[in-house]
């Protein structure tokens, strides 16, 4: 099997590519990248005037199988991940029954081999169902293939607990996924504490329930030698905390979800359940802050945070909906959209964001073009706009906080493994 | 003053409302409040219509005064109690939502404990909803009935002094009368202990303080919350006696505003914690007028909701 991919812009920050080149495709792997490939091959695409990049590595998303499947299953997430061109991802360990142990990585795997449409790596859970008492055997499940361990949704609040996990993490060289919140301060809050909480008459989830756990997380990992990443950062003050810990060289990365630089807290003011998620929409001045913190480097990667659930779950009262959106069919798009379109990031620094650098935080071989590595590669016409509604997303929930807005860049081919998995 | 025809099939709150649209339905509740002064307390404005109140929060003042409101406009009326608790294991409120409408009800006065439960519930609806108090969101009608008293006690609202004095962050009375007030022009105060003054409460608008005296040094009216001592312990005050004594409305602190200033108090009072009951029985007090303008106000709701739900079909 070989594809030639003619005459696109490919984008590969890795291989400091930003030009108009071909790619030959043999087996599974990229054999050539080069101008006017005077090569053959059994599939032609022709990709002029669009953008060839690496294929998106999303390292936050909720496959939510085993135990909800009727919200999204390996099988359908991944084949919403191919439509918004990510054929890589991180399954969250916040499952029914948690990702916790040897044999549940096992049937995992097992779920994942026979069904994934695109490339699954797994994060295990931090301690036992996630409830923050005892630690999940953290080099047994490395050895089972396990990438990172997170008890996502949940912090772990026990320090001594979380600073043993720490410990453990740095000798078998894993990467902890920190949900920063410190359920003390959010409490039962919902939407953003401040004009918001004020104004709807909701509770408040502050933005120091986020930044002063993240203070401890990095304290404690920097006191280890740990490598820890930062999920979903949604305010200015995490933004700073994270730039600062990374100027004085504590091992620390983060990532911010789409709806973090593309809406602020006036879009939850018409008690849209599709605009509820935790850490919660903030100001205007943090989603600047967002911003800056992308383009600086203080936010090292952009991941969706995809976070399906039924409809039943979300169209009831605001305080009983459950927190989150979906958003692998939508990452890309919104990037292009609020970030590159905007001048906020190029072309490549936006790809560094998407593809290249989850992937190094991850340590996988993923989100490059380079010779010789997996030919997982997408073909995007960056002009081409679309409207994102119930009916066009193909994930089984359908809860986007980008329902019926006009979304510029779509996904026309993906190539995973070397082999055409979704085309347009 | 241009003429406006009311064209919303429901009554969310006030901050959706224009100016204009406050206007009219104050103007419509003048016209109505007569009905109830007749020997024959009726006008067939609604008749043949079903309005149903759907109440998931215990009311007796809001739902009775809706009830005579609709019954005074000939339309038939339904109560519906839901126990708070079966929230939880019971329909969702889109499903009893879709089943009142199936009943060809034409008007649902809902009563919800959680915010924007009304409006989330006229989003799946085509009949008429009237947000009869949403969690700590809103409680327009209350706050037009407040409105409507203070216009018909001094004339007009633009350029009035208007104080809120109690449990700002989890009063939905005190938001919908800051969006109206403000709105028709008055100068809103709010006042309340400090740690219970929800954040960003300036951007709505209006000034806060935690001195009473200030707050109504200057105000032609004082609107007087209740003190709720239940709900956050963590922001409550110490004690009901100790709020009377920094909070409560006497007649020591009145001598201190101004001579005509009006209490309002959306009720029911607690008499020695937020109100002294010499103050809440005095000549300053048009509490009892309140609960009479509310039924015109109501009336003038559901009789705009329904012309409302006319134009939209």
């Amino acid at each position: 099997m070989s594809i030639l991919v003619k005459n696109g812009h490919i984008v590969d920050p890795a291989n400091s590519i930003d030009e108009v080149k071909d790619i030959l495709i043999e087996g599974a792997q990229i054999s050539k990248v080069a101008s006017n490939l005077a090569a053959s091959a059994e599939t032609v695409i022709d990709a002029k005037g669009k953008i060839v990049i690496p294929g998106l590595v999303d390292m936050h998303v909720h496959l939510r199988e085993p135990g909800r499947e009727n919200k999204e299953t390996v099988a359908s997430g991944t084949r919403a991940a191919l439509k918004g061109g990510v054929t890589s991802v991180l399954a969250m360990p916040n499952t029914e029954p948690a990702i916790d142990c040897e044999e549940l990585v096992e049937s995992l795997k097992n779920i994942i081999k026979d069904t994934a449409h695109n490339n699954v790596y797994i994060c295990a859970a931090i301690t036992k169902g996630r409830l923050g008492q005892e630690l999940v055997e953290i080099g047994k499940v490395k050895k089972n293939g396990v990438i990172a361990i997170s008890d996502d949704g949940a912090s772990v609040d026990n320090d001594v607990l979380f600073l043993k996990a720490l410990k453990q993490v740095k000798r078998e060289d894993l990467l902890v996924i920190c949900h920063c919140e410190d359920k003390a301060l959010s409490g039962q809050g919902v939407v953003n504490l401040g004009l918001t909480s004020t104004r709807l008459g909701l509770r408040g989830i502050s933005k120091k329930s986020e930044y002063k756990r993240i203070e401890r997380d990095i304290k404690l990992a920097e006191s280890v030698g740990a490598k820890i990443h930062i999920a979903h950062v949604s305010c200015a003050e995490s933004v700073e905390l994270i730039a600062k810990a990374k100027r004085k060289g504590v091992r620390v990365s983060a990532e911010t979800a789409p709806h973090y630089f593309a809406l602020s807290e006036e879009a939850v003011w018409g008690f849209d359940t599709n605009k509820k998620m935790n850490p919660p929409l903030r100001s205007k001045d943090d989603v600047l802050a967002i911003k800056e913190g992308l383009k600086s480097g203080a936010i090292d990667a952009i991941a969706s945070d995809h976070a399906p659930h039924t409809q039943n779950e979300k169209d009831i009262e605001f305080d009983r909906a459950e927190f989150g959106v979906t958003g692998l069919e939508t990452t890309l798009s919104v990037t292009i959209t609020e970030l590159v379109d905007n001048g906020v990031l190029s072309w490549p620094q936006a790809i560094t964001k998407l593809a290249l650098k989850p992937a190094q935080i991850l340590g996988i071989n993923k989100g490059q073009l380079s010779k010789g590595s997996d030919a997982d590669i997408v073909v995007v016409d960056p002009q081409k706009e679309w409207i994102a509604t119930k009916e066009s997303l193909v994930s089984k929930s359908k809860n986007s906080a980008f329902l019926n807005r006009r979304l510029k860049g779509v996904v026309e081919y993906v190539i995973c493994a070397g082999a055409i998995a979704y085309k347009a | 003053m241009k003429a406006i025809t009311w064209e919303k099939k429901d009554l969310l709150g006030l901050e959706d409302l224009s100016k204009e649209e406050i206007e009219l339905i104050l103007s419509t509740a003048e016209s109505f409040k007569e009905v109830s002064t007749r020997d024959i307390k009726k006008v067939p404005a609604l008749r043949g219509k079903t309005v149903l109140n759907l109440f998931y929060e215990p009311s007796t003042r809001t739902r009775v005064s809706f009830e005579v409101a609709a019954k005074r406009l000939s339309a038939d009326v339904i109560n519906i109690a839901v126990e708070s608790s079966s929230v939880k294991k019971g329909e969702t409120l889109v499903d009893t939502g879709r089943n009142i409408q199936a009943l060809k009800a034409d008007i649902v006065v809902v009563r919800h404990g959680s915010s924007g439960a009304p409006a989330m519930l006229a989003q799946h609806l085509d009949i008429s909803v009237v947000n009869a108090g949403d969690g700590w969101h809103e409680h327009p009608t209350q706050a037009l009935l407040d409105i409507f008293t203070l216009k018909e006690k001094i004339g007009h609202i633009e350029g009035l002094k208007v104080a809120i004095v109690g449990d700002i962050a989890h009063s939905r009375v005190a938001r919908s009368n800051i969006w109206g007030l403000t709105k028709l022009g008055a100068k809103v105060t709010v006042c309340a202990p400090a740690l219970i003054i929800p954040p960003a409460m300036e951007e709505l608008g209006v000034v806060v303080t935690n001195n009473i005296d200030e707050a109504i040094e200057e105000a032609d009216a004082v609107n007087v919350l209740r003190m709720q001592f239940e709900r956050d312990s963590e922001t409550a005050f110490p004690n009901h006696l100790a709020y009377f004594k920094e909070f409560g409305i006497t007649e020591e602190r009145l001598k201190k505003a101004k001579k005509d200033i009006i209490v309002m108090h959306p009720g029911p009072i607690n008499r020695g914690i937020e109100i002294s009951s010499e103050v809440a029985d005095g000549p300053s007090s048009v509490i009892l007028e309140q609960v009479t303008n509310g039924i015109a106000v109501r009336m003038a709701v559901l009789f705009l909701v329904a012309q409302g739900q006319e134009i939209k079909k």
